[in-house]
């Protein structure tokens, strides 16, 4: 065996062969898996794409890296289950790109922390952490309330998402800069916005600012749609095992 | 550099065969790995094959092998919550069937409820209204006699599940008008009528200046429908009680007038979906607990 492998190392040409050949082994194990990635997606309903405001809500958190001392993941253990609330589902972040699971949590975790505060709560926490969690180590991000809206780009940003699967339709893209209003907006006309995403979509002013639209509109407004979507009445844990569905939900799924 | 030639040559001190590589003159020995790393390898790989036949392991094209002991991530985790509700289960039975009465009368039950309701509050409650229920600004005391919506604990129980605000479609909806806002007073009147309010509470003995008299005019056409005469509050609509020292938004001048100027709304969230019934009983039996239940 060693006389071979010599004879291996000192022909250029087998020893080529021999290593195309280890590489693709290791890349069809770790590539083909993600071509059925749609079967790992809970078929649940409920789940819908990211209103503009709420997607520039969580640029600003990617921005200001909240994600690296939150996660949005609960797993399935029963003490996740008894402080966060149900575990996660694979449909809760199949709109996510990119992702923001975390593996550290520095604070708590937010994959449930929509509704669990109120707008003032969440507005009173972002300025200063300590006034209302005295244990708190968070910084202060008071200046997101001095920030207006800005040049977002938002109709290609939605446009960019719809390539990689989320299913924003023309309209959803082309009224993206409207619904971006109407949703913080308390005098605008929203019906529009609730037609494309649903009735469950929040309309008010955020951030407690009704004449000014700012980033931390944006960012509350993600806070308080993450994990309200899934009506768990469909959900059955042990979907997987009965049957694997044949279409999975979300990105097969194209609306309208 | 390497030998061209892969001689075996044995290494004089040691004895062990060299892999006839040499640099500058030093030699590499070619030892074995050892015998029982080996086992231990060959053994992981015979595990590895068990594992796969017995757990959910290779992707297919219809999903993944399911592996013949049907075992999921979600399977333990309900065994394991069974386990807890079953070792709950002694009080949990009891205290799932009683009324807040009999809950109330049995004393082991009482302290099981509120041992419970404690944790609970800390986890879902405290961030507003504090670890001790003392409340801050705009979240209210939940220690003291004052309450907006009723200190039984049916009442807390409900408000607990409705929220105040909220989106529950049975939440409480008091909604105070923005008085200097909407045009409704001017800011003279709003001055007035502050000055008024902050000597509620020293009932009929308060002096009667000027501005309490204009201000008791502005309070009784459009504040006494609901914050009732001589500031008594109205649960049924959620109006605060005024002639009390206790101020959700500040008891100075400068806050009352914001108040009455631009109103204000908290929020309470339902807790209907994110708490279970047992819960949320267990929640309003520690807060009636606090101080102020009625």
């Amino acid at each position: 065996m060693l006389e071979k492998h010599a004879k291996l190392e000192r022909n250029s040409m087998w020893l080529l062969i021999f290593t195309v050949i280890a590489v693709s082994i290791g890349g069809i194990i770790e590539i083909v898996p993600l071509f059925r990635m749609q079967t790992t997606i809970e078929p649940v309903k409920g789940v819908r794409p990211y209103t503009p405001l709420e997607l520039m809500g969580q640029e600003i958190y990617i921005r200001e890296g909240c994600n690296t001392c939150h996660s949005q993941q609960i797993r399935p253990l029963r003490d996740e289950q008894q402080r966060y609330g149900h575990y996660s589902l694979a449909a809760e972040s199949m709109y996510d790109h990119p992702f923001l699971w975390g593996s550290k949590r520095t604070g708590p975790d937010l994959a449930r922390v929509g509704g669990k505060y109120s707008d003032d709560w969440h507005v009173a926490h972002l300025k200063n952490p300590r006034a209302v969690v005295p244990e708190s180590i968070m910084p202060s991000y008071a200046f997101l309330a001095d920030k207006p809206y800005g040049d977002w780009r938002i109709n290609k940003r939605l446009k960019a998402l719809k390539t990689l699967g989320v299913p924003y339709t023309k309209e959803m893209i082309a009224e993206a800069a409207i619904d971006y209003e109407a949703q913080a907006n308390p005098t605008a006309d929203a019906s529009g916005l609730l037609e494309r995403y649903g009735d469950k979509v929040a309309v008010r002013d955020f951030d407690g600012n009704p004449n000014e639209i700012t980033e931390m509109d944006a960012l509350i407004a993600y806070l308080q749609k993450l994990g309200t979507d899934v009506d768990f009445t469909t959900y059955d844990p042990d979907y997987a095992i009965k049957k694997a569905p044949k279409t999975a939900p979300g990105h097969m799924e194209k609306a309208k | 550099m390497s030998k061209d030639k892969h001689d075996k040559e044995i290494d004089g001190p040691t004895g062990v065969e060299t892999t006839g590589h040499e640099w500058d003159g030093l030699k590499e020995l070619n030892n074995p790995a050892p015998r029982w790393w080996l086992i231990v390898w060959l053994v992981t790989i015979v595990w590895a094959i068990g594992y796969w036949v017995v757990y959910p392991a290779w992707p297919t094209p219809g999903g993944h092998t399911k592996g013949v002991a049907g075992w999921t991530q979600y399977g333990k985790l309900k065994r394991e919550q069974a386990e807890i509700t079953k070792r709950q289960s002694t009080w949990l039975t009891k205290f799932h069937a009683a009324s807040f009465e009999q809950v109330k009368a049995d004393k082991g039950l009482y302290e099981f409820a509120r041992a419970g309701g404690e944790v609970a509050f800390k986890e879902n409650c405290a961030a507003c209204h504090g670890a001790g229920g003392e409340g801050r600004k705009g979240y209210p005391n939940l220690n003291d006699d004052d309450w907006l919506f009723g200190g039984k604990v049916e009442d807390i129980y409900h408000t607990i599940k409705v929220g105040s605000r909220s989106s529950h479609p049975e939440t409480h909806q008091a909604m105070m008008p923005a008085f200097g806002r909407d045009g409704i007073l001017d800011a003279a009147q709003i001055d007035d009528v502050a000055t008024y309010v902050m000597a509620l509470p020293q009932g009929a003995t308060a002096p009667r200046a000027d501005a309490f008299v204009r201000g008791e005019a502005v309070y009784a056409a459009n504040c006494v429908t609901c914050h009732g005469d001589g500031g008594i509050g109205n649960r049924e609509l959620g109006a605060p009680r005024l002639n009390d020292a206790i101020w959700l938004y500040g008891g100075d001048k400068a806050s009352i007038i914001q108040t009455v100027t631009s109103a204000r709304a908290g929020v309470m969230p339902t807790w209907e979906n994110r708490l279970d019934d047992d819960t949320r009983r267990q929640l309003a039996i520690y807060v009636h607990s606090l101080g102020g239940g009625e």
